[in-house]
């Protein structure tokens, strides 16, 4: 039982315009932001609005298999930001900034 | 075309996009960690309204209480506030702000022309442990199964990327008492 009767009151492409905001803001902040854990949360912005139009559409559509490529996002998600962050740390030991200007630094 | 819609539902869209927008424009990192919660937290309101009650509950504990408390443990060992800060000039804003309002543009446009395609058919329950576990462990058991080795290796190298190496710790130290 839901808590109101969303299916007839609100169509699809209302979540479809929302997710699509979500997704903007995040690439948005991808873009201006420079610190790389803001950069890192921004991404998972992005994947948050996908999971949210995977979740409408499956419970629009009647089909359970969406909700479970949701639970599949989340478990890279958290591999992502678990690698993620060590390789941050790793680099902030080295180079003492989390700025994304250390990238112009490599080699290979 | 918005005063049709549940009160609920607006409330929840409208604190959604407000607090993703904080997350990206706040200057100090821990305010934006605390923002990108709540974030979570309306987006699972959003869940429990499209019947997905399991994943509700899953992205507040997966999400909002292991990722999050992460990045806030990362910001808090590296010492990041407001004034460590790096300062990017306007042009770069307005360069990524017209870059993202063109993705967001383009793709409205495009749903808009593709039109409703979504057969709707709700189906009573569909978003409760015992549904989702059968699909997980009959049709979805392979991928389930790599997940776990997935999860492996990013715990062995996010152990083996943190682990301390003697010789750059050194140059480090030697270079910070110097300058």
């Amino acid at each position: 039982m839901s808590i109101l009767n969303i299916f007839n009151q609100v169509e699809i492409s209302h979540y479809i315009y929302l997710s699509t905001v979500l997704f903007a803001i995040g690439l948005f902040g991808v873009l201006f932001r420079r610190n790389a854990i803001i950069l890192l949360m921004c991404i998972e912005l992005m994947l948050n609005a996908v999971n949210l139009l995977f979740t409408a559409f499956s419970s629009y559509m009647g089909d359970a298999d969406g909700q479970i490529f949701v639970f599949f996002i989340m478990v890279v998600a958290a591999a992502e930001a678990a690698v993620g962050l060590a390789i941050l740390v790793l680099v902030y030991r080295n180079t003492r900034k989390t700025d994304v200007s250390f990238l112009d630094q490599l080699k290979g | 075309m918005l005063q049709n819609l549940p009160i609920p539902f607006l409330v929840l869209s409208f604190l959604t996009i407000l607090s993703a927008l904080y997350v990206v424009t706040s200057k100090n990192p821990v305010h934006s960690v605390l923002a990108l919660i709540f974030t979570f937290f309306t987006i699972s309101a959003h869940y429990v309204l499209l019947n997905a009650q399991f994943l509700a509950v899953v992205n507040l504990i997966v999400y909002a209480g292991a990722i999050m408390v992460l990045f806030l443990f990362v910001l808090m060992l590296l010492n990041l506030s407001k004034e460590t800060e790096p300062v990017k000039s306007n042009w770069w804003g307005i360069a990524a702000a017209i870059s993202a309002g063109s993705l967001l543009l383009i793709i409205t446009a495009a749903f808009q022309v593709s039109g409703e395609a979504v057969a709707k058919n709700p189906v009573e329950g569909i978003g409760l442990v015992k549904a989702l576990g059968k699909v997980l462990f009959t049709r979805f058991v392979v991928p389930f199964e790599l997940t776990g080795i997935l999860f492996l290796a990013a715990m062995v190298g996010a152990v083996l990327l943190g682990k301390r190496e003697k010789g750059t710790d050194a140059l480090i130290t030697k270079e910070e008492s110097r300058g």
